[in-house]
């Protein structure tokens, strides 16, 4: 049984080449991102190790008290550093004061993405040097306008010795002069960071307090454990402040890495999901041709005494066979994935260097995974299989395309379906309708493939009159498309997975961004908003600046402080009451920013209010920042939005209360209105700093919509894969209805059809069914996206409504088009190359 | 012509008219070297108009091989092969195309008809593809000399296999073709309906003037023709007028026997 089984697959290898090809790319898929995220976590791992090999024990200000907002920043005192290096057991202790530092490439632009670009002291030691930043070439930093920078920056920026570079750490530019250049084994550096090392005193004033440090760092002398050493640091340890060993910060950093690769890696998951899943359908429509074309065989064996078993597990070890080498080939391909993606990771300098990981556990899965979804796709084929009655051995006739009644199916999927869709229309009405869409988008697409077959006619027959230009070629193609519903349907609901993911995404974001604009140009009326590149707090000098250029008509600071409020913690919001009704608009339905200018007086918008049952005159406490209580008196309410919203006071009075003064943004009014001359004049007051944003509503929208199109195209990227095996899909179905029409082909061609009007059959009914796919995928995309968008809009998106992005429909309408085009090309050629002779002449 | 026996059975048939179709020193080779297999030797014949021609011989013979090369449905070795005026071998795969759909109709042994299409469109399949309207009297004189008017909605497993066949022959004779060829076109079909497929095209040549050749093993199918052709091994050996089935089986078994002493 194995034997024929096996021969079955060696004789039908053409045939079955569309199906290995499609569980493979969906094997490799999984491969691919199982030892991808293997390798980067491995890599990461040995980076961060070795980023803490110089810290047995390190003492930071406390972080577990997080939302605490009494008392100033934590900081470590030189003192307790004293203290420290007196302690039995200690080696060396090295004060860090670190945090951003922003610097400016040769063209001006921001080295690195903002997030990893690094500031930190020179702690020299007994010896004069700081043994985790050896100098490569020159000397330490010594002065305030000295900087060292580390060596890979350097090769990257091209900076020498010498150079003057711009930098920037909260406020304008300052130029700083490169004295040295390190080398570090720090992982964010490694991972494409930048470093700047500044003297002691500057970077203590910089990141932390004149004479404190952000972090002290131990090491231990020979014969103390780390864990020993955490014992007698104890003893030291400032109130809010803890000791953790070095082992410990290596396995958290790699545990955050882990956490954050394991994202990634269930949503690349997720996609191999989805290619794997659009794969069943494909498997499913091979095995059912297969058996159709083999009816007479397997009566043959069923006559000769195989019993019903035996044939379903013939045909379902022909499947496992099919799963096993489209695994393995899938697995292969799958290394290469990740090697492109290493290496394209390498290229962005974001990949430390590491081997590749490939598990045990990784293999089995991905074989597991291939085999398993052959044999279950092929179950139903096998079952079918085994129900052909011996007597169909005697048959002369060639098996006959069996029209088995849809009517159960419809029946099924209408129900499906329609539960699918009521409860996906439910959620868009109901309070945290995630759960209830998610399961009722699944149910109704389950429905609409058991649907499929029935829609096939309408939606085809529809497309007949475009059809008719083709006269014959365009007739029979229609027909040849309808002749087989529920083969067309499941070559057509591949397609409509991957479309309708693309659309619904589409959907989304275009609903999204225009919301987003449209929140930005409602609450705006400033020309432009200054902030950090990596939205870090920056110095009120700027805002000082700003306000002082002849361009500027009016300022005011976006000033964030957190402080308790009535026992709650809250974000306490400054701005300058004079100003701001020029620069923020929002509703009042009560009061006005005008009342801020007494002190005391705050405005809260509705919702907040609401929840904490304030009204105008309520009186609130308040723990400001640097410990020193008040009270508050709500003046005004406001309607807020996603970007104005919470407690606004008096920037001048909150800032007393901060340990250090910062805004998060500035709002600037122009004289003449946002124009390019005047964010030129702006940005240069500012020093042309490469750290600092200035943008008018414009910039912020594209910048919006920036990020939206990249992950819009990176998930394009990842759905791609769904819609390849679509295609191979497509492929396979009319290479498969090709085989088998072989001799109505060769009596069409006896009788008068020519060559190009056979290929255009082909053609067409590939297109036929391309569109068929599409239209279905592309209309659940749109009100998969339409019911999405009401979720985001009743989450508080307020502003959101539904935008159908015609362009990008039309451009997936004709994507599904060249689908249907490119998957004919080869069974076109195939059908007009047939030998009519061969194919008229009777068995 | 090389045979007394085929010398004699040419005086015998008395053929005036034009040729339809005719062959001269028609060729056909399959494989090279060692496998080459000749299946058709220096044939040559011609088959007039207003005539039904039945060619005849044993498995191999190459009467099917033949009618295919006349047919344009094969390509020739060597030698010519006409249809009417127009010499086949010079023409390309597009124009040959063009002459099977306009100028010759065709009966298959099976799979004549299209399952998706309806009777009638079927009947009018080789006009569609060449974009011509068909002549409505001609079509209802077809319909009815076959006797299917009631049937030309159905699709073709609607039809039993003598309907269907039936079908065939009306599609071959739709388009007023100049030579109707067919391949066993009785051969799938019970004595009943097979006789009355072969009726229609006795009829079609006697009341519609229609030229057709048919390839048969049968004797009682040969029968209904006006002139029998038979090939062995290539070549042909005999062509007899105004055959019966008694006379076509009495010579088949004299090949038969003097196969079998050679």
């Amino acid at each position: 049984m194995f034997r024929t089984a096996l021969r079955n697959v060696l004789a039908h290898k053409a045939r079955l080449l569309m199906t290995v090809l499609a569980v493979m790319l969906g094997v490799a898929f999984v491969s691919g991102t199982l030892v991808f995220t293997a390798t980067i976590q491995n890599a990461f791992q040995k980076s961060s190790e070795e980023g803490f090999s110089h810290v047995d024990v390190a003492i930071q200000p406390n972080k577990n008290k997080g939302e605490s907002i009494s008392g100033p920043t934590n900081n470590l005192s030189q003192r307790t550093l004293d203290k420290a290096n007196q302690l039995s057991g200690v080696e060396s202790a090295i004060g860090v004061a670190d945090g951003f530092a922003g610097l400016a490439d040769k063209n001006g632009d921001l080295v690195g993405d903002g997030f990893s670009t690094q500031g930190a002291n020179y702690y020299a030691g007994q010896d004069g040097t700081d043994e985790r930043y050896p100098l490569q070439k020159g000397r330490a930093p010594q002065q305030s306008s000295e900087v060292a920078l580390d060596s890979e920056t350097a090769e990257r920026t091209g900076y020498k010795i010498g150079d003057t570079v711009p930098v920037s750490v909260q406020g304008p530019v300052q130029k700083q002069k490169v004295v040295g250049i390190f080398t570090t084994d720090d992982g964010a550096v490694s991972a494409g960071g930048s470093l700047l090392l500044f003297d002691n005193k500057t970077a203590q004033q910089l990141f932390a307090q004149p004479g404190q440090y952000s972090e002290i760092q131990l090491t231990a002398a020979s014969g103390t454990s780390q864990k020993e050493l955490k014992k007698a640091v104890t003893g030291i340890l400032p109130p809010d402040s803890e000791a953790i060993t070095g082992q410990q910060l290596a396995d958290d950093q790699s545990e955050m890495i882990k956490q954050q690769t394991s994202g990634m890696q269930t949503a690349m998951l997720a996609f191999a999901g989805i290619a794997l899943f659009v794969g069943v359908f494909i498997i499913a429509n091979t095995f059912t041709m297969l058996v159709a074309q083999r009816t007479k065989e397997l009566a043959l064996m069923r006559a000769v005494g195989a019993s019903r078993r035996q044939v379903t597990r013939s045909v379902l070890f022909e499947a496992g066979a099919v799963g096993i080498s489209a695994s393995v080939l899938g697995f292969g391909a799958g290394l290469g994935i990740a090697l492109g993606l290493e290496s394209a990771m390498g290229s962005m300098g974001g990949m430390p260097e590491g081997p590749m990981i490939i598990s045990a556990s990784t293999i089995v899965t991905t074989l597991l995974v291939g085999v398993l979804v052959t044999v279950l796709a092929a179950w139903l084929p096998a079952r079918r299989a085994a129900r052909i009655p011996p007597v169909a051995a005697m048959g002369s006739v060639h098996a006959p395309a069996t029209t088995r009644s849809l009517v159960v199916r419809n029946i099924i999927g209408a129900i499906l379906a329609g539960a699918g869709g009521a409860l996906v229309l439910y959620a868009t009405t109901a309070e945290d309708g995630e759960a209830a869409m998610g399961l009722g988008a699944a149910v109704l697409l389950i429905g609409v493939f058991v649907l499929t077959p029935l829609l096939s006619r309408p939606l085809i027959a529809a497309a007949a009159p475009a059809l008719k230009l083709f006269k014959v070629s365009g007739k029979l193609a229609r027909q040849n498309a309808v002749r087989n519903p529920r083969r067309t349907a499941a070559t057509a609901s591949a397609l409509m997975i991957g479309l309708t993911l693309i659309t619904g995404l589409t959907v989304v974001a275009t609903g999204v961004q225009n919301a987003i604009d449209k929140m930005a140009s409602d609450a705006l009326k400033a020309d432009y908003q200054v902030s950090m590149a990596n939205f870090q707090p920056m110095s009120p000098k700027i805002q000082e600046t700003l306000k002082s250029l002849d361009e500027v008509e009016s300022v005011t600071p976006w000033r964030m402080s957190p402080a308790m409020v009535d026992g709650e913690s809250e974000q306490l919001a400054g701005v300058n009451p004079s100003t701001v009704q020029d620069l923020i608009s929002v509703e009042f339905t009560e009061g006005g920013w005008n009342g801020l200018g007494g002190g005391n007086a705050v405005v809260v918008d509705e919702k907040t209010a609401d929840k904490r049952g304030w009204q105008v005159g309520s009186e609130i406490s308040v723990t400001y920042q640097d410990g020193k209580r008040g009270q508050l008196t709500v003046s005004g309410l406001y309607e807020g939005n996603q970007l104005v919203q919470g407690i606004q006071m008096d920037a001048e009075v909150l800032a007393t209360h901060m340990a250090k003064v910062t805004d998060m943004q500035v709002y600037v009014k122009t004289d003449g209105g946002p124009s390019d001359s005047v964010k030129a004049a702006l940005e240069k007051s500012l020093g042309d700093n490469p750290s600092i944003l200035v943008e008018d509503k414009q910039d912020i929208s594209e910048s919006i919509s920036q990020v939206i199109n990249i992950l819009l195209n990176i998930l394009y990227g990842l759905l791609a894969m769904a819609v390849i095996v679509a295609v191979l899909g497509v492929i396979n179905t009319l290479a498969m209805s090709v085989f088998e029409r072989g001799q109505e082909i060769g009596m069409l061609r006896a009788i008068g059809l020519d060559r190009r009007g056979v290929k255009r059959m082909v053609r067409l009914e590939s297109l036929v069914i391309s569109l068929f796919g599409g239209v279905m995928g592309i209309a659940l995309g749109v009100f998969f996206g339409w019911a999405a968008g009401e979720l985001i809009a009743s989450a508080g998106l307020d502003t959101y409504s539904l935008v159908l992005p015609w362009d990008r429909l039309a451009i997936f309408l004709v994507l599904a088009a060249v689908v249907g085009m490119l998957a004919a090309l080869w069974p076109a050629r195939r059908a007009a190359k047939l030998n009519m002779l061969a194919a008229i002449k009777t068995e | 012509m090389t045979t007394p026996m085929q010398a004699g059975a040419y005086a015998a048939t008395p053929a005036p008219g034009v040729a339809a179709a005719r062959a001269m020193d028609l060729s056909k080779v399959y494989g090279q070297g060692e496998t080459k297999v000749v299946a058709l030797d220096q044939v040559s014949v011609e088959f007039r108009q207003a005539q039904f021609t039945a060619i005849m011989g044993p498995s191999g013979s190459g009467k099917s091989t033949l009618m295919h090369c006349m047919a344009g449905l094969d390509t020739i070795s060597s030698g010519s092969a006409r249809i009417g005026d127009t010499e086949l071998t010079s023409l390309k795969d597009k124009k040959l195309t063009q002459l099977r759909r306009d100028r010759i109709g065709f009966i298959f042994q099976a799979f004549n008809l299209l399952p998706t299409l309806t009777g009638l469109e079927n009947i009018t399949l080789p006009m569609d593809i060449a974009g011509r309207k068909p002549d409505p009297q001609w079509m209802d004189r077809v319909i009815e000399t076959v006797g299917l008017s009631g049937r030309l909605k159905h699709r073709p497993n609607q039809l039993s296999g003598g309907q269907q066949q039936r079908v065939a022959v009306a599609r071959a004779l739709a388009s007023k073709p100049e030579i109707i060829f067919g391949d066993e076109p009785t051969g799938n079909l019970d004595s009943r309906s097979g006789a009355e497929v072969l009726g229609f095209l006795r009829n079609s040549v006697r009341e519609l003037g229609q030229t057709v050749v048919m390839v048969t093993h049968d004797p009682v199918a040969a029968s209904y023709s006006d002139r029998v052709i038979f090939l062995a091994d290539g070549r042909i050996v005999d062509d007899m007028a105004n055959p019966t089935a008694d006379s076509v089986l009495d010579r088949m078994k004299a090949f038969d026997g003097k196969a079998r002493t050679t």
